[in-house]
Protein backbone atom coordinates (compact mmCIF):
# COMPACT_ATOMS: atom_id res chain seq x y z
CA UNK A 1 0.00 0.00 0.00
CA UNK A 2 1.10 3.53 -0.77
CA UNK A 3 0.19 6.61 1.23
CA UNK A 4 -0.96 9.80 -0.47
CA UNK A 5 -0.65 12.96 1.69
CA UNK A 6 -4.08 14.59 1.37
CA UNK A 7 -3.72 18.37 1.96
CA UNK A 8 -6.86 18.21 4.11
CA UNK A 9 -6.62 14.84 5.89
CA UNK A 10 -2.88 14.09 6.01
CA UNK A 11 -1.34 10.75 4.89
CA UNK A 12 -4.05 8.30 3.81
CA UNK A 13 -4.09 4.94 2.00
CA UNK A 14 -4.00 5.26 -1.78
CA UNK A 15 -7.10 3.10 -2.13
CA UNK A 16 -9.17 5.98 -0.72
CA UNK A 17 -8.35 8.06 -3.82
CA UNK A 18 -9.71 7.87 -7.39
CA UNK A 19 -7.75 9.07 -10.40
CA UNK A 20 -9.54 11.86 -12.28
CA UNK A 21 -7.46 13.01 -15.24
CA UNK A 22 -4.85 15.62 -16.13
CA UNK A 23 -4.53 18.68 -13.90
CA UNK A 24 -4.71 22.13 -15.45
CA UNK A 25 -7.20 21.35 -18.21
CA UNK A 26 -9.77 24.08 -18.73
CA UNK A 27 -13.26 23.33 -20.01
CA UNK A 28 -13.67 25.13 -23.36
CA UNK A 29 -16.50 27.65 -23.85
CA UNK A 30 -19.94 26.47 -24.96
CA UNK A 31 -19.42 27.68 -28.53
CA UNK A 32 -16.14 25.77 -28.98
CA UNK A 33 -15.41 23.71 -32.09
CA UNK A 34 -15.74 19.90 -32.19
CA UNK A 35 -11.94 19.68 -32.29
CA UNK A 36 -11.57 21.78 -29.13
CA UNK A 37 -14.22 19.73 -27.36
CA UNK A 38 -12.60 16.42 -28.45
CA UNK A 39 -9.24 17.68 -27.22
CA UNK A 40 -10.71 18.56 -23.83
CA UNK A 41 -12.85 15.45 -23.55
CA UNK A 42 -10.52 12.74 -24.87
CA UNK A 43 -6.88 13.75 -25.24
CA UNK A 44 -4.49 12.87 -22.42
CA UNK A 45 -1.04 14.17 -21.57
CA UNK A 46 -0.27 10.59 -20.43
CA UNK A 47 3.15 11.74 -19.28
CA UNK A 48 5.99 9.31 -18.85
CA UNK A 49 7.76 10.56 -15.74
CA UNK A 50 6.63 13.41 -13.51
CA UNK A 51 2.96 14.32 -14.08
CA UNK A 52 0.35 16.58 -12.53
CA UNK A 53 -2.92 14.75 -11.98
CA UNK A 54 -6.32 15.32 -10.45
CA UNK A 55 -7.43 12.85 -7.82
CA UNK A 56 -10.63 12.64 -5.79
CA UNK A 57 -10.29 11.74 -2.13
CA UNK A 58 -13.47 9.70 -2.54
CA UNK A 59 -13.34 7.64 0.66
CA UNK A 60 -12.08 10.56 2.71
CA UNK A 61 -12.87 14.27 2.64
CA UNK A 62 -14.47 14.02 -0.81
CA UNK A 63 -12.36 16.85 -2.22
CA UNK A 64 -10.49 17.04 -5.52
CA UNK A 65 -6.76 17.53 -5.14
CA UNK A 66 -3.75 17.82 -7.44
CA UNK A 67 -1.00 15.24 -7.11
CA UNK A 68 2.50 15.53 -8.57
CA UNK A 69 3.56 11.95 -9.21
CA UNK A 70 6.09 9.97 -11.24
CA UNK A 71 4.40 7.42 -13.51
CA UNK A 72 7.67 5.49 -13.89
CA UNK A 73 8.19 4.92 -10.17
CA UNK A 74 4.80 5.87 -8.56
CA UNK A 75 6.66 8.24 -6.24
CA UNK A 76 4.47 11.12 -4.99
CA UNK A 77 6.29 14.46 -4.70
CA UNK A 78 3.54 16.88 -3.70
CA UNK A 79 -0.18 17.23 -3.25
CA UNK A 80 -2.14 20.47 -3.16
CA UNK A 81 -5.61 21.78 -2.74
CA UNK A 82 -7.29 23.04 -5.90
CA UNK A 83 -8.58 26.01 -3.91
CA UNK A 84 -5.93 28.76 -3.65
CA UNK B 1 24.87 -15.21 -42.91
CA UNK B 2 23.65 -17.03 -46.00
CA UNK B 3 20.16 -16.21 -47.26
CA UNK B 4 19.45 -19.75 -48.37
CA UNK B 5 19.79 -21.08 -44.85
CA UNK B 6 16.91 -18.91 -43.75
CA UNK B 7 14.49 -20.29 -46.29
CA UNK B 8 14.61 -23.78 -44.77
CA UNK B 9 11.15 -25.26 -44.33
CA UNK B 10 10.28 -26.54 -40.87
CA UNK B 11 8.59 -29.95 -40.97
CA UNK B 12 8.41 -33.30 -39.21
CA UNK B 13 11.06 -34.45 -41.70
CA UNK B 14 13.47 -31.59 -40.85
CA UNK B 15 13.01 -32.38 -37.15
CA UNK B 16 13.72 -36.07 -37.79
CA UNK B 17 16.77 -35.32 -39.95
CA UNK B 18 18.25 -32.94 -37.39
CA UNK B 19 17.60 -35.54 -34.71
CA UNK B 20 19.88 -37.90 -36.61
CA UNK B 21 22.50 -35.16 -37.17
CA UNK B 22 22.78 -34.13 -33.53
CA UNK B 23 20.71 -30.92 -34.10
CA UNK B 24 23.75 -29.26 -35.70
CA UNK B 25 22.01 -28.05 -38.88
CA UNK B 26 19.68 -25.43 -37.39
CA UNK B 27 20.32 -21.80 -38.21
CA UNK B 28 18.89 -18.64 -36.60
CA UNK B 29 15.26 -18.14 -37.64
CA UNK B 30 15.83 -14.48 -38.58
CA UNK B 31 18.69 -12.04 -38.94
CA UNK B 32 19.52 -9.15 -36.62
CA UNK B 33 20.27 -6.36 -39.12
CA UNK B 34 22.15 -3.08 -38.98
CA UNK B 35 20.12 -0.09 -40.12
CA UNK B 36 20.55 1.43 -43.58
CA UNK B 37 20.01 5.12 -44.21
CA UNK B 38 16.71 4.89 -46.13
CA UNK B 39 13.74 2.58 -46.60
CA UNK B 40 10.31 2.68 -48.24
CA UNK B 41 8.51 2.03 -44.95
CA UNK B 42 9.83 2.16 -41.39
CA UNK B 43 7.82 0.52 -38.63
CA UNK B 44 8.55 1.60 -35.07
CA UNK B 45 7.92 -1.14 -32.52
CA UNK B 46 8.93 -4.80 -32.74
CA UNK B 47 5.99 -6.37 -30.98
CA UNK B 48 3.41 -8.61 -32.59
CA UNK B 49 1.62 -5.78 -34.40
CA UNK B 50 4.84 -4.28 -35.81
CA UNK B 51 6.20 -7.67 -36.91
CA UNK B 52 2.88 -8.71 -38.48
CA UNK B 53 2.66 -5.35 -40.27
CA UNK B 54 6.18 -5.80 -41.66
CA UNK B 55 5.33 -9.30 -42.85
CA UNK B 56 2.08 -8.31 -44.60
CA UNK B 57 3.71 -5.23 -46.17
CA UNK B 58 6.25 -7.50 -47.84
CA UNK B 59 3.89 -10.41 -48.49
CA UNK B 60 0.59 -8.79 -49.54
CA UNK B 61 1.75 -5.45 -50.87
CA UNK B 62 5.18 -6.30 -52.27
CA UNK B 63 6.90 -3.39 -50.49
CA UNK B 64 10.59 -4.06 -51.05
CA UNK B 65 12.47 -2.04 -48.44
CA UNK B 66 10.85 -2.37 -45.02
CA UNK B 67 12.62 -1.79 -41.70
CA UNK B 68 11.31 -2.60 -38.27
CA UNK B 69 12.90 -0.68 -35.39
CA UNK B 70 12.75 -2.12 -31.88
CA UNK B 71 14.26 -0.33 -28.89
CA UNK B 72 14.82 -3.56 -26.96
CA UNK B 73 14.33 -7.06 -28.33
CA UNK B 74 11.43 -8.24 -30.49
CA UNK B 75 8.40 -9.51 -28.61
CA UNK B 76 9.80 -8.23 -25.30
CA UNK B 77 6.94 -5.87 -24.45
CA UNK B 78 3.27 -6.70 -24.20
CA UNK B 79 3.60 -9.45 -26.84
CA UNK B 80 5.64 -11.46 -24.34
CA UNK B 81 3.65 -10.37 -21.29
CA UNK B 82 0.03 -11.14 -22.13
CA UNK B 83 -2.07 -14.17 -21.18
CA UNK B 84 -2.25 -15.40 -24.82
CA UNK B 85 -6.04 -15.42 -25.15
CA UNK B 86 -7.57 -15.12 -28.62
CA UNK B 87 -11.31 -14.45 -29.02
CA UNK B 88 -13.78 -12.28 -30.95
CA UNK B 89 -16.86 -12.05 -28.70
CA UNK B 90 -17.45 -8.33 -29.27
CA UNK B 91 -20.70 -6.37 -29.28
CA UNK B 92 -20.44 -3.83 -32.10
CA UNK B 93 -20.26 -4.92 -35.77
CA UNK B 94 -17.04 -2.93 -36.39
CA UNK B 95 -15.24 -4.73 -33.56
CA UNK B 96 -16.69 -8.11 -34.45
CA UNK B 97 -15.43 -7.79 -38.03
CA UNK B 98 -11.97 -6.74 -36.84
CA UNK B 99 -11.45 -9.37 -34.14
CA UNK B 100 -13.09 -12.18 -36.11
CA UNK B 101 -10.73 -11.50 -39.01
CA UNK B 102 -7.98 -11.95 -36.44
CA UNK B 103 -9.30 -15.29 -35.15
CA UNK B 104 -9.67 -16.51 -38.74
CA UNK B 105 -6.10 -15.50 -39.58
CA UNK B 106 -4.81 -17.14 -36.38
CA UNK B 107 -6.52 -20.38 -37.48
CA UNK B 108 -4.29 -20.52 -40.55
CA UNK B 109 -1.20 -18.84 -39.14
CA UNK B 110 0.90 -21.90 -38.26
CA UNK B 111 0.64 -23.06 -41.87
CA UNK B 112 1.04 -19.60 -43.39
CA UNK B 113 4.21 -18.80 -41.41
CA UNK B 114 5.51 -22.39 -41.34
CA UNK B 115 5.99 -21.84 -37.61
CA UNK B 116 3.99 -23.62 -34.93
CA UNK B 117 2.18 -20.95 -32.93
CA UNK B 118 0.42 -23.69 -30.91
CA UNK B 119 -3.05 -22.18 -31.40
CA UNK B 120 -5.33 -24.29 -29.20
CA UNK B 121 -9.02 -23.53 -29.76
CA UNK B 122 -10.13 -24.76 -26.38
CA UNK B 123 -13.03 -22.31 -26.13
CA UNK B 124 -13.80 -19.60 -23.61
CA UNK B 125 -16.62 -19.45 -21.08
CA UNK B 126 -17.62 -16.25 -19.36
CA UNK B 127 -19.48 -17.09 -16.16
CA UNK B 128 -22.78 -15.44 -15.19
CA UNK B 129 -23.25 -15.42 -11.41
CA UNK B 130 -26.74 -13.91 -11.29
CA UNK B 131 -29.95 -13.94 -13.33
CA UNK B 132 -29.38 -10.31 -14.25
CA UNK B 133 -25.91 -11.11 -15.59
CA UNK B 134 -27.32 -14.01 -17.59
CA UNK B 135 -29.92 -11.71 -19.16
CA UNK B 136 -27.21 -9.23 -20.18
CA UNK B 137 -25.27 -12.15 -21.65
CA UNK B 138 -28.30 -13.23 -23.68
CA UNK B 139 -28.46 -9.69 -25.07
CA UNK B 140 -24.74 -9.76 -25.88
CA UNK B 141 -25.08 -13.24 -27.42
CA UNK B 142 -27.86 -12.02 -29.72
CA UNK B 143 -25.77 -9.03 -30.83
CA UNK B 144 -22.74 -11.26 -31.47
CA UNK B 145 -24.80 -13.72 -33.51
CA UNK B 146 -26.18 -10.87 -35.60
CA UNK B 147 -22.53 -9.89 -36.14
CA UNK B 148 -21.91 -13.41 -37.45
CA UNK B 149 -19.92 -14.66 -34.44
CA UNK B 150 -21.03 -18.13 -33.29
CA UNK B 151 -21.78 -17.83 -29.56
CA UNK B 152 -23.66 -20.10 -27.20
CA UNK B 153 -25.45 -19.44 -23.95
CA UNK B 154 -24.85 -22.31 -21.53
CA UNK B 155 -26.91 -23.63 -18.63
CA UNK B 156 -25.47 -24.05 -15.15
CA UNK B 157 -25.15 -27.81 -15.70
CA UNK B 158 -23.33 -27.43 -19.02
CA UNK B 159 -21.00 -24.80 -17.53
CA UNK B 160 -20.10 -27.01 -14.55
CA UNK B 161 -19.51 -29.94 -16.91
CA UNK B 162 -16.99 -27.86 -18.87
CA UNK B 163 -15.17 -26.62 -15.74
CA UNK B 164 -15.86 -29.17 -13.01
CA UNK B 165 -13.52 -27.54 -10.50
CA UNK B 166 -15.79 -24.46 -10.26
CA UNK B 167 -17.35 -24.18 -6.81
CA UNK B 168 -20.86 -25.64 -7.25
CA UNK B 169 -21.78 -25.69 -3.57
CA UNK B 170 -24.99 -23.86 -2.50
CA UNK B 171 -23.12 -21.48 -0.17
CA UNK B 172 -20.49 -20.18 -2.58
CA UNK B 173 -20.03 -16.45 -2.89
CA UNK B 174 -19.92 -16.75 -6.68
CA UNK B 175 -22.72 -19.12 -7.75
CA UNK B 176 -22.59 -20.39 -11.31
CA UNK B 177 -25.82 -19.42 -13.07
CA UNK B 178 -24.73 -20.04 -16.66
CA UNK B 179 -22.14 -18.87 -19.16
CA UNK B 180 -21.45 -17.37 -22.55
CA UNK B 181 -19.26 -19.62 -24.67
CA UNK B 182 -17.17 -18.93 -27.75
CA UNK B 183 -15.85 -22.28 -28.97
CA UNK B 184 -13.42 -20.82 -31.51
CA UNK B 185 -11.61 -18.85 -28.80
CA UNK B 186 -8.32 -20.23 -27.56
CA UNK B 187 -4.73 -19.64 -26.60
CA UNK B 188 -1.49 -19.55 -28.59
CA UNK B 189 2.21 -19.41 -27.81
CA UNK B 190 2.83 -15.66 -27.69
CA UNK B 191 6.58 -15.79 -28.33
CA UNK B 192 5.99 -18.06 -31.31
CA UNK B 193 3.66 -15.47 -32.85
CA UNK B 194 6.44 -12.85 -32.63
CA UNK B 195 9.19 -15.21 -33.80
CA UNK B 196 7.05 -16.74 -36.56
CA UNK B 197 6.22 -13.34 -38.05
CA UNK B 198 9.86 -12.25 -37.62
CA UNK B 199 11.15 -15.32 -39.46
CA UNK B 200 8.62 -14.99 -42.29
CA UNK B 201 9.23 -11.23 -42.62
CA UNK B 202 13.01 -11.73 -42.62
CA UNK B 203 12.69 -14.33 -45.39
CA UNK B 204 10.88 -11.69 -47.48
CA UNK B 205 13.72 -9.19 -46.98
CA UNK B 206 12.40 -7.12 -44.05
CA UNK B 207 15.20 -5.68 -41.92
CA UNK B 208 14.62 -6.40 -38.22
CA UNK B 209 16.73 -3.91 -36.26
CA UNK B 210 16.91 -4.33 -32.48
CA UNK B 211 18.37 -2.06 -29.77
CA UNK B 212 17.33 0.87 -31.95
CA UNK B 213 15.32 3.46 -30.05
CA UNK B 214 13.59 6.34 -31.81
CA UNK B 215 14.70 9.60 -30.18
CA UNK B 216 13.28 12.22 -32.54
CA UNK B 217 11.45 13.02 -35.75
CA UNK B 218 12.68 15.16 -38.66
CA UNK B 219 10.19 16.94 -40.89
CA UNK B 220 10.90 17.54 -44.57
CA UNK B 221 8.58 19.53 -46.89
CA UNK B 222 5.67 19.43 -44.47
CA UNK B 223 5.77 15.72 -43.76
CA UNK B 224 7.78 13.29 -41.70
CA UNK B 225 11.02 12.63 -43.51
CA UNK B 226 13.23 10.76 -41.09
CA UNK B 227 13.53 9.38 -37.57
CA UNK B 228 16.53 9.94 -35.35
CA UNK B 229 17.46 6.77 -33.54
CA UNK B 230 20.09 5.54 -31.13
CA UNK B 231 21.70 3.96 -34.21
CA UNK B 232 21.53 6.94 -36.59
CA UNK B 233 19.04 8.78 -38.75
CA UNK B 234 16.77 6.72 -40.98
CA UNK B 235 14.74 8.20 -43.85
CA UNK B 236 11.58 6.68 -45.31
CA UNK B 237 8.51 7.45 -47.42
CA UNK B 238 6.09 6.38 -44.71
CA UNK B 239 6.39 5.61 -41.02
CA UNK B 240 4.16 3.48 -38.85
CA UNK B 241 4.21 3.30 -35.06
CA UNK B 242 2.97 0.27 -33.15
CA UNK B 243 4.37 0.87 -29.67
CA UNK B 244 1.37 0.18 -27.38
CA UNK B 245 1.91 1.72 -23.93
CA UNK B 246 4.59 4.10 -25.21
CA UNK B 247 2.38 5.61 -27.93
CA UNK B 248 1.84 8.89 -26.06
CA UNK B 249 5.57 9.30 -25.36
CA UNK B 250 6.41 8.82 -29.05
CA UNK B 251 3.53 11.07 -30.14
CA UNK B 252 4.90 13.77 -27.83
CA UNK B 253 8.25 13.57 -29.67
CA UNK B 254 6.33 14.08 -32.91
CA UNK B 255 4.42 17.02 -31.43
CA UNK B 256 0.88 15.74 -30.84
CA UNK B 257 -1.27 14.18 -28.11
CA UNK B 258 -3.38 11.05 -28.27
CA UNK B 259 -6.59 9.99 -26.51
CA UNK B 260 -4.60 7.30 -24.72
CA UNK B 261 -3.86 6.59 -21.07
CA UNK B 262 -1.21 4.03 -20.14
CA UNK B 263 -1.91 1.61 -17.32
CA UNK B 264 -0.23 -1.48 -15.97
CA UNK B 265 -2.02 -4.75 -16.62
CA UNK B 266 -0.60 -7.66 -14.72
CA UNK B 267 -0.57 -11.40 -15.20
CA UNK B 268 0.73 -14.32 -13.21
CA UNK B 269 1.27 -18.06 -13.37
CA UNK B 270 1.04 -20.82 -10.80
CA UNK B 271 3.30 -23.81 -10.46
CA UNK B 272 2.63 -26.43 -13.16
CA UNK B 273 0.12 -29.19 -12.38
CA UNK B 274 -1.50 -32.02 -14.32
CA UNK B 275 -4.24 -31.06 -16.81
CA UNK B 276 -7.27 -29.86 -14.84
CA UNK B 277 -8.81 -27.04 -16.88
CA UNK B 278 -9.27 -27.45 -20.63
CA UNK B 279 -11.08 -24.21 -21.41
CA UNK B 280 -10.58 -20.52 -20.64
CA UNK B 281 -12.76 -19.36 -17.74
CA UNK B 282 -13.54 -15.71 -17.20
CA UNK B 283 -15.62 -13.84 -14.65
CA UNK B 284 -16.17 -10.13 -15.27
CA UNK B 285 -18.05 -9.60 -12.03
CA UNK B 286 -15.31 -11.24 -10.04
CA UNK B 287 -12.41 -9.70 -12.00
CA UNK B 288 -10.42 -12.80 -12.92
CA UNK B 289 -9.73 -15.03 -15.89
CA UNK B 290 -7.74 -18.24 -16.01
CA UNK B 291 -6.50 -20.88 -18.41
CA UNK B 292 -4.01 -23.71 -18.13
CA UNK B 293 -0.90 -23.57 -20.28
CA UNK B 294 0.53 -26.54 -22.14
CA UNK B 295 3.21 -26.73 -19.42
CA UNK B 296 0.47 -27.08 -16.81
CA UNK B 297 0.72 -23.67 -15.17
CA UNK B 298 -2.46 -21.76 -14.48
CA UNK B 299 -2.20 -18.44 -16.31
CA UNK B 300 -4.33 -15.76 -14.68
CA UNK B 301 -5.08 -12.10 -14.84
CA UNK B 302 -7.73 -9.59 -13.93
CA UNK B 303 -8.36 -5.88 -13.92
CA UNK B 304 -6.04 -2.98 -14.66
CA UNK B 305 -4.03 -1.42 -11.89
CA UNK B 306 -5.77 1.71 -10.67
CA UNK B 307 -3.42 4.58 -11.43
CA UNK B 308 -1.84 5.61 -14.75
CA UNK B 309 1.56 3.98 -14.92
CA UNK B 310 4.57 3.13 -17.06
CA UNK B 311 5.89 0.51 -14.62
CA UNK B 312 6.11 -3.01 -16.03
CA UNK B 313 5.05 -4.59 -12.76
CA UNK B 314 1.70 -4.57 -11.05
CA UNK B 315 0.67 -3.48 -7.60
CA UNK B 316 0.34 -6.12 -4.90
CA UNK B 317 -3.29 -5.17 -4.29
CA UNK B 318 -4.41 -6.29 -7.76
CA UNK B 319 -2.32 -9.47 -7.51
CA UNK B 320 -4.07 -10.22 -4.23
CA UNK B 321 -7.51 -9.47 -5.62
CA UNK B 322 -6.99 -11.65 -8.71
CA UNK B 323 -5.82 -14.58 -6.59
CA UNK B 324 -8.63 -14.14 -4.06
CA UNK B 325 -11.16 -14.11 -6.90
CA UNK B 326 -9.68 -17.24 -8.44
CA UNK B 327 -9.66 -19.13 -5.16
CA UNK B 328 -13.25 -18.14 -4.40
CA UNK B 329 -14.37 -19.58 -7.72
CA UNK B 330 -12.00 -22.58 -7.75
CA UNK B 331 -11.36 -23.61 -4.11
CA UNK B 332 -9.08 -26.45 -5.25
CA UNK B 333 -6.56 -23.95 -6.63
CA UNK B 334 -5.93 -22.51 -3.16
CA UNK B 335 -3.19 -25.09 -2.60
CA UNK B 336 -1.18 -23.99 -5.64
CA UNK B 337 1.92 -21.82 -5.33
CA UNK B 338 2.31 -18.67 -7.38
CA UNK B 339 5.46 -18.88 -9.50
CA UNK B 340 5.74 -15.58 -11.35
CA UNK B 341 3.95 -12.26 -11.59
CA UNK B 342 4.63 -9.41 -14.02
CA UNK B 343 3.05 -6.41 -15.72
CA UNK B 344 2.78 -4.79 -19.13
CA UNK B 345 2.04 -1.17 -19.99
CA UNK B 346 -1.20 -1.09 -21.97
CA UNK B 347 -2.56 1.81 -24.04
CA UNK B 348 -6.21 2.30 -23.18
CA UNK B 349 -8.53 4.57 -25.18
CA UNK B 350 -11.72 6.27 -23.96
CA UNK B 351 -13.92 3.82 -25.92
CA UNK B 352 -11.70 0.76 -25.43
CA UNK B 353 -11.25 0.36 -29.17
CA UNK B 354 -7.97 0.65 -31.10
CA UNK B 355 -6.75 3.51 -33.25
CA UNK B 356 -5.58 2.65 -36.78
CA UNK B 357 -4.82 5.16 -39.52
CA UNK B 358 -3.13 8.49 -40.19
CA UNK B 359 -1.73 10.60 -37.34
CA UNK B 360 -1.84 14.42 -37.23
CA UNK B 361 1.69 14.37 -38.71
CA UNK B 362 1.66 13.65 -42.48
CA UNK B 363 3.66 10.53 -43.28
CA UNK B 364 3.28 9.03 -39.79
CA UNK B 365 0.59 6.40 -39.21
CA UNK B 366 -0.82 4.93 -36.00
CA UNK B 367 -1.53 1.43 -34.77
CA UNK B 368 -2.27 1.84 -31.06
CA UNK B 369 -4.92 1.88 -28.38
CA UNK B 370 -5.40 -1.91 -28.25
CA UNK B 371 -5.41 -1.63 -24.48
CA UNK B 372 -5.79 -4.94 -22.71
CA UNK B 373 -6.48 -6.95 -25.86
CA UNK B 374 -3.71 -6.40 -28.38
CA UNK B 375 -2.41 -9.97 -28.62
CA UNK B 376 -5.65 -11.43 -29.96
CA UNK B 377 -5.67 -8.79 -32.71
CA UNK B 378 -2.10 -9.18 -34.02
CA UNK B 379 -2.84 -10.78 -37.43
CA UNK B 380 -5.74 -8.38 -38.15
CA UNK B 381 -3.85 -5.34 -36.84
CA UNK B 382 -0.89 -6.27 -39.05
CA UNK B 383 -3.07 -6.85 -42.11
CA UNK B 384 -4.95 -3.57 -41.77
CA UNK B 385 -1.92 -1.47 -40.80
CA UNK B 386 0.07 -2.87 -43.74
CA UNK B 387 -2.80 -1.85 -46.02
CA UNK B 388 -2.81 1.67 -44.57
CA UNK B 389 1.00 1.99 -44.86
CA UNK B 390 1.16 0.56 -48.39
CA UNK B 391 -1.72 2.54 -49.88
CA UNK B 392 -2.00 5.57 -47.62
CA UNK B 393 -5.74 4.76 -47.49
CA UNK B 394 -7.94 2.97 -44.99
CA UNK B 395 -9.01 -0.64 -45.42
CA UNK B 396 -12.85 -0.87 -45.06
CA UNK B 397 -12.36 -2.70 -41.73
CA UNK B 398 -9.91 -0.13 -40.32
CA UNK B 399 -11.88 3.00 -41.34
CA UNK B 400 -14.18 2.98 -38.26
CA UNK B 401 -11.08 2.96 -36.03
CA UNK B 402 -9.63 6.22 -37.38
CA UNK B 403 -8.43 8.77 -34.83
CA UNK B 404 -11.08 11.22 -36.11
CA UNK B 405 -13.86 9.24 -34.42
CA UNK B 406 -13.30 11.10 -31.17
CA UNK B 407 -14.03 14.41 -32.90
CA UNK B 408 -16.96 13.11 -34.98
CA UNK B 409 -18.44 11.29 -31.99
CA UNK B 410 -18.54 7.92 -33.76
CA UNK B 411 -16.87 6.09 -30.89
CA UNK B 412 -17.09 2.30 -30.65
CA UNK B 413 -17.62 1.89 -26.94
CA UNK B 414 -17.19 -1.77 -26.08
CA UNK B 415 -16.94 -1.12 -22.33
CA UNK B 416 -20.38 0.45 -22.19
CA UNK B 417 -21.77 -2.31 -24.36
CA UNK B 418 -21.30 -4.48 -21.30
CA UNK B 419 -18.99 -7.04 -22.90
CA UNK B 420 -15.48 -8.04 -22.01
CA UNK B 421 -13.17 -5.81 -23.98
Amino acid sequence: MQKFPCPFCGPRADREFRYGGDAGKLRPPRDCTDAEWARYRYQRANGKGVTHELWLHADGCGRWIEIERDTMTHEVFATRSLVP
Amino acid sequence: MKDAAHKRHYSAWSLFREGLRGQRGWTPAWRDRDPESAYDVVIIGGGGHGLATAYYLAKQHGVKRVALLEKGWIGGGNTGRNTTIIRSNYFYPQSAALYDLSVSLYEGLTRELNYNIMFSQRGLIEIAHTDAELEMMARAANAMRINGIPIELLSRERTLALAPLLDASPHTRWPVRGALQQRRAGTARHDAVAWGYARAADALGVHIIQNCEVTGFEMAAGRLGAVNTSRGTIRAERFGMAVAGNSSALAKLAGFELPIQSYTLQAMVSEPVKPCLDTIVLSSANGVYVSQSDKGELVLGGNLDRCPSYMQRGSFRVTQSVIASLVEMFPAFATLKLMRQWGGVVDTTPDNSPIIGPSPVPGLFLNCGWGTGGFKAIPAGGTLFAHVLATGQHHPLSAPFDLSRFESGEVIDEAHAGVVH
